[in-house]
């Protein structure tokens, strides 16, 4: 197995539909300070990518594998991820 | 459960809190362990390895009912380049048969029974529960506010959070600073089926023994730190991981945009790399990725631990940064501090004062332990590597040519293939390499 979708695939996930545990504080600072996009490769679950049309950065919090490392990783402090709510979100088979 | 006052509260169903709950219920306090996944491990990972001494310290000769997967025989370290892997290390150790150092161990399966020993003990388990935030009155931690079960209220509220999602406990509460991308790791591990008989035969195990793998150099495109093969029962754990900072080729704050850049790749492409060195490959051979697990490691030593106590609270485990990468040690970390702490509030409620001032006396455990000990001698350990990547760069790559100049049979007398050796070592490794490998031995040591 190569590719991420597929081993995303694997992972059991509560869904907490509607109810996003991650949000990108201002989409102006993807557009206009940050060069390097890092958090579209950083994520290891791909949550985040760029979309130059939207001039936004999309969040699939819903492929989200809670390591955390979103909130120390982008340089500008811009991403906000709490957990999901109790009961929610990732529960490993074999972790 | 509105009106009843605990004993302690504890956040966190890992090592560290499960750890302080058995310590603690043992003495017949009333604790309670807050969990936010549908049961204890739901929403924990490690690589995979367990140490026996921690575990036995706190369960007792129970540790040999534990749901492990197989005791570690052999401990081998790889140092790798593109072209090549060179075994600096295989440890078989028999020794481990009838006194097991180490498991490879899944945590959803553990951790369900570890909580078990403490609601054996007496400790209440909460499941789906997360702790949204400590409650301060008067400058003191007096319970924590959870997401279902309401305000929970204790003389004591032990931190045992993990190194924890979004924003933690006590960044909220101001106890701690924000960690830094170059503070910690992203890992991330398959967990990839394999029939036994084929791991025992491709990790030259005995039935139901096993071997842990770690590798250092091109397995990590040469940055600060290592990927590992832990042999479980019927799989293999697969994984590893290096800096936060390291995938965003080396920018860790606003101000490092457009100033360095080493190159981004994401935590999948290292593992591809990994998984598909010549070396690597031949081993997972069939294998089939059944879950995808990712986690931050604490990796600054000591100087990146918050303060570890104070009026009402105390902080355990990843929660206060507890880590030893260059051991690979973090949930052995964990178990102690949580027994620490532990005991330190049973001494507390002896004299009915949870003050900063009788907590602190947990500060003093952890420093005298090999937790302080071992986290104060590796502080510049992983600093080190960061800003001399050719330390698992360009040293392995050299090690390697010397040693296809020595074996490789092409008429050039041995006298001519020594010199032309340390012709390249003095050509590009030159004083530094000598003067940095007597660095890395010292901080190592």
């Amino acid at each position: 197995m190569e590719k991420l979708e597929d081993k995303l695939f694997t992972v059991r996930n509560k869904k907490d539909e509607g109810n996003p545990h991650i949000r990108v504080l201002d989409h102006t600072v993807c557009a206009e300070k940050c060069t390097g996009k890092y958090c579209n490769h950083f994520c290891p679950a791909g949550v985040y990518l760029w979309s130059p049309e939207t001039a936004k950065t999309l969040v699939s919090y819903e492929n989200c594998i809670e390591c955390g490392a979103c909130a120390i990783g982008c340089p500008f402090a811009n991403i906000d991820c709490e957990t999901p709510r109790g009961g929610f979100g990732v529960q490993f088979k074999f972790g | 459960m509105q009106d009843e006052k605990f004993d302690a509260i504890v956040v966190g169903a890992g090592p560290a809190g499960v750890a302080a709950a058995i310590t603690m219920a043992r003495a017949g306090l009333q604790v309670v362990i807050l969990e936010k996944g549908e049961k204890p491990g739901s929403k924990n990972v490690m690589g995979g390895i367990l140490y026996r001494h921690n575990l036995e310290e706190v369960v007792g000769e129970a540790w040999k009912e534990a749901p492990i997967e197989r005791p570690m025989i052999e401990e081998q370290r790889w140092f790798m380049t593109d072209q090549a892997a060179l075994r600096l290390l295989g440890h078989k150790n028999f020794r481990h048969r009838e006194h097991p150092n180490s498991w490879s161990v899944l945590r959803a399966r553990f951790d369900p029974w570890f909580a078990s020993k403490a609601e054996e003990a007496g400790a209440f388990v909460i499941n789906e529960t997360v702790v949204e935030n400590l409650v301060v009155k008067d400058g003191k931690v007096v319970g924590v506010a959870t997401g279902r079960e309401g305000d929970l209220f204790a003389d004591v509220v032990i931190v045992c959070e993990g190194i924890g999602l979004g924003k933690r406990l006590l960044e909220k509460a101001g106890l701690k600073k924000p960690i830094r991308a170059n503070q910690a790791a992203i890992a991330v591990k398959e967990i990839m089926a394999l029939d036994p008989a084929k791991i025992e035969e491709r990790f030259n195990c005995e039935p139901g023994e096993g071997c842990a793998v770690e590798c250092f150099g091109a397995s990590t495109m040469g940055r600060a730190g290592f990927m590992f093969i832990y042999t479980n029962q019927d799989t293999l754990s697969v994984g590893g991981g290096v800096l936060v900072s390291d995938y965003n080729g080396g920018v860790v704050r606003a101000r490092d945009v457009g100033r360095v850049d080493h190159g981004v790749f994401s935590p999948n492409e290292l593992m591809e790399h990994f998984k598909t060195h010549p070396a690597i490959k031949p081993l997972l051979e069939g294998a089939e990725t059944v879950e995808y697990v990712a986690k931050m490691i604490p990796e600054a030593g000591y100087k990146s631990m918050p303060k570890l106590f104070g009026d009402g609270y105390l902080v355990c485990g990843d929660a206060a940064m507890m880590a030893n990468p260059v051991h690979r040690e973090g949930s052995n970390l964990a178990m102690a501090s949580g027994r620490m702490a532990g005991e330190t509030v049973i001494q507390a409620k002896e004299l009915g004062d949870f003050s900063e001032r009788t907590l602190s006396r947990y500060k003093g455990r952890v420093d005298n332990s090999f937790i302080g000990k071992d986290m104060r001698k590796y502080n510049d350990a992983v600093p080190l590597l960061e800003q001399n990547p050719e330390m698992l760069g360009k040293y392995p790559e050299l090690l390697d040519r010397a040693l296809d100049e020595f074996f490789r049979v092409d008429g050039v007398s041995k006298w001519e293939k020594q010199s032309r050796i340390l012709k390249m070592f003095a050509k590009e490794g030159g004083v530094k390499m000598a003067w940095n490998t007597a660095k890395a031995a010292w901080t190592m040591k």
